[in-house]
């Protein structure tokens, strides 16, 4: 067990390719860091340099006080948990989990100990001889797991380690992965790209976003604050709405691009006449019956009944010309058609001003 | 199920056509079905029958075989000719008997399967996956040897042999002949489906590049060992040129050449009946190991692990 910090660690593959530009990451002992974002933002390059497997072209990995970055996989003492499992195919559930115990010239009796607390832990102790092939996904998946765990290693490392199984497992392994991380209490760094494996696991939550972290914070202050119009877009579904505007003369309001204008409660206003984004997320929103405490009317252009909530598509009602599309989310059962015309207040301090420019937080 | 689902409606759509009985799941007529037999027993028949006939031929005396029509039936000298043959010593090649003659071919022909599949399976291993300089070179080197069968470079190989001084030796038989080219592409392209992270998560374990190759890769090339052992041990068993050359004694000499030497172009001369029995000898280990290896390549062709 160990805090793991990386220093403006940066991969250049081949010489030109920059997958990762700079990233610097503290996570203390014992925490889990996630780290989110599109495909191809260099999540995966990351967490290999951690884990030993990617030469770092710059900047330090350091696990517990030592720098790690001429180190290998072995002698970092990390475990990871590949995507595709990465099974031995060959070897029994048992010989899976011990292999890397006997190639530590670990006694037996301590291996044969280890793996049967594993198994006994992840619910496999009546297939330790099966082979991998006569196992179901998620049995494959926690053997993976019991691969990591019997190492008692400094750190886990996860790449997208629930990506092939079904929603329902994934929802199931998402929760048994988190209690088993907390019970051990093992730093662990976690890849994903499912933004609610990244909510409900990650003590710190690492949004990346082109090879640069654009935000790292606890997942509830990514959530409230997002630091720019990327982070905003990522985390939360559906995603935060986000419209055009300028800053009305005097600071009274916001004069929306596509027509129409919103004055938010609770939100300092930049200088007028300032280009900006304003973000509202779709829960944030609530119909009022009051027409003159609307801060806008929806015009209703479709409607997604998903039963725990109702989501309405539509325009603000006022608008002259396109200005983007917003979403609310609405309490189940609302009861909302096409063309309806719906007046909705932002809830106090929850919207979101962002520079125009560079997307960047006001 | 999905096929038990076509097959169901590939009879349905038959029994409206009314010609329900005359097709099975294939859509294959039964007339068709009986011809298709027919000319696959025929086939077997032909290849079949020769070897029956040596067979045959190997358990009558010598007397009976010069005399023709031969029986159709097994005679009554098996024991004799066997007996004769394995221990007696071979008349034309010098007293050797037949014994020390498949022992030169079954080492032979194993030490050309198994050395060929070591060296292959190792230079695979370095070329898939070590970076080193000159990895492509080396690569392009092998494929080239491709369209250097040993025939090609039979005198400078036979130059090189006898300045070792391996004339008469099973290192001259082996050696020359165990280097491949074809074997090495096809590990090389069977390492090449093995995934990145399964050679990741042995690095994690710890595996070093040894324990990778043992422990990994070895078990789980194994199908492709038993197949390439099969086909390696018969190219060794059957090679003709390179033994006829590289061996001048008679007690080096493989089975197939002793076959060969036994014929003599005087007819009267030749022991018909004891070279029938060398052949059914020379043809026995090759059928073994087919018949014996096949259960491996099969069982690994059903459980494809990967
Ligand atoms: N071996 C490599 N050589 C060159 N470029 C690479 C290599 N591996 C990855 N890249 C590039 O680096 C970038 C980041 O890749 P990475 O695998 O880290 O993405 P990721 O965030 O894990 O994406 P995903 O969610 O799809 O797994 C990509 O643009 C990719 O094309
Ligand atoms: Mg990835």
């Amino acid at each position: 067990m160990a805090n793991v910090e990386l220093k403006n660690v940066r991969k250049v593959y081949g010489g030109s390719v920059e997958a990762v530009k700079g990233v610097s990451i503290s996570i203390p002992d014992g925490d889990m860091c996630v780290l989110v974002g599109p495909s191809g933002c260099g999540k995966s390059t990351l967490l290999r340099m951690i884990a030993g497997l990617e030469t770092i072209t710059d900047g330090t990995v350091s696990i517990g006080e030592t720098v790690v970055n001429d180190l290998g996989p072995v002698e970092r003492d990390i475990a990871m948990v590949f995507q595709n499992y990465a099974l031995y195919p060959h070897m029994s559930v048992y010989d899976n989990m011990a292999y890397g115990l006997r190639n530590r010239g670990m006694a037996k009796d301590e291996i044969d100990r280890r793996v049967r607390d594993a198994a006994a832990t992840l619910g496999l102790a009546e297939f330790l001889q099966r082979r991998p092939r006569e196992l179901s996904g998620g049995q494959r998946q926690r053997v993976a797991m019991g691969r990591a765990i019997v190492r008692s290693p400094k750190a886990f490392l996860f790449d997208e380690p629930l990506s092939n199984l079904d929603a329902k497992l994934r929802g199931q392994m998402r929760v048994e992965i988190k209690s088993l991380q907390r019970r051990l209490g093992v730093t662990s760094v976690y890849v994903t790209h499912d933004q609610v494996e990244a909510m409900t696991l990650a003590d710190t939550l690492v949004v990346m976003n082109a090879g640069l972290a654009e935000q790292i914070d606890t997942p509830m202050a990514i959530y409230e604050k997002p630091a720019s119009t990327f982070v905003a877009g990522f985390i939360g579904s559906p995603a935060m709405n986000l419209l055009t505007a300028k800053v009305a003369d005097g600071g009274q309001g916001l004069a929306l691009a596509g027509g129409g204008s919103v004055k938010p409660r609770d939100t300092v206003l930049p200088e007028a006449g300032r280009e900006v984004l304003l973000g509202v997320r779709p829960e944030h929103m609530v119909v009022t019956s009051n027409r003159s405490t609307a801060d806008l009317t929806l015009k209703v252009t479709a409607v997604e009944i998903l039963g725990a909530d109702t989501l309405a598509h539509g325009q603000p009602a006022d608008a002259t010309q396109n200005g983007g599309e917003i979403i609310a989310r609405l309490p189940g059962g609302t009861k909302v058609e096409v063309g309806d015309v719906l007046p909705l207040a932002i809830n106090p301090g929850m919207a979101h001003l962002f520079d125009a420019a560079t997307g960047k937080r006001i | 199920m999905a096929e038990n689902a076509a097959a169901a409606t590939g009879t349905s759509t038959a029994a409206k056509l009314g010609r329900r009985e005359e097709r099975n799941m294939l859509g294959v007529s039964r007339t068709s079905r009986y011809i298709a037999h027919a000319i696959l027993i025929i086939g077997v028949l032909i290849v079949a029958f020769p070897i029956y006939y040596t067979f045959i031929a190997s358990t009558h005396s010598l007397q009976t075989i010069l005399r023709p029509p031969l029986p159709l039936l097994p005679g009554d000298q098996f024991f004799e000719n066997y007996y004769q043959a394995l221990f007696g010593g071979v008349g034309r090649i010098g007293g050797v008997d037949a014994w020390t003659l498949l022992l030169n071919s079954t080492i032979m022909a194993l030490g050309i399967s198994i050395g060929k599949i070591a060296i292959s399976l190792l230079s695979a291993f370095a070329i898939v996956f070590f970076r080193f300089p000159g990895r492509m070179v080396f690569f392009w080197v092998i494929f080239i040897t491709l369209m250097l069968p040993v025939e090609v470079r039979i005198l400078p190989t036979y130059k090189v042999m006898v300045d070792l001084g391996l004339i008469d030796t099973y290192a001259g038989l082996i050696l020359p002949l165990i280097a491949s080219a074809t074997a090495t592409l096809l590990f090389r392209q069977f390492f090449l489906t093995i995934p990145g992270e399964l050679i990741e998560a042995a690095r994690v374990d710890g595996a070093g590049p040894w324990r990778f190759f043992k422990d990994i890769l070895m078990p789980l090339s194994k199908t492709n060992i038993a197949a390439l052992f099969v086909i390696m041990f018969i190219y060794g068993w059957t090679q003709y040129l390179w033994p006829l050359l590289v061996t001048n004694s008679n007690s080096m000499n493989t089975i197939v050449i002793a076959l060969r030497k036994m014929i003599s172009f005087a007819d009267a001369d030749t022991q018909w009946h004891l070279v029938m029995v060398t052949a059914v000898l020379a043809m026995l280990p090759p059928i073994l190991v087919v018949l014996f290896m096949q259960r491996w390549f099969v069982k690994g062709l059903v459980e494809t692990e990967k």
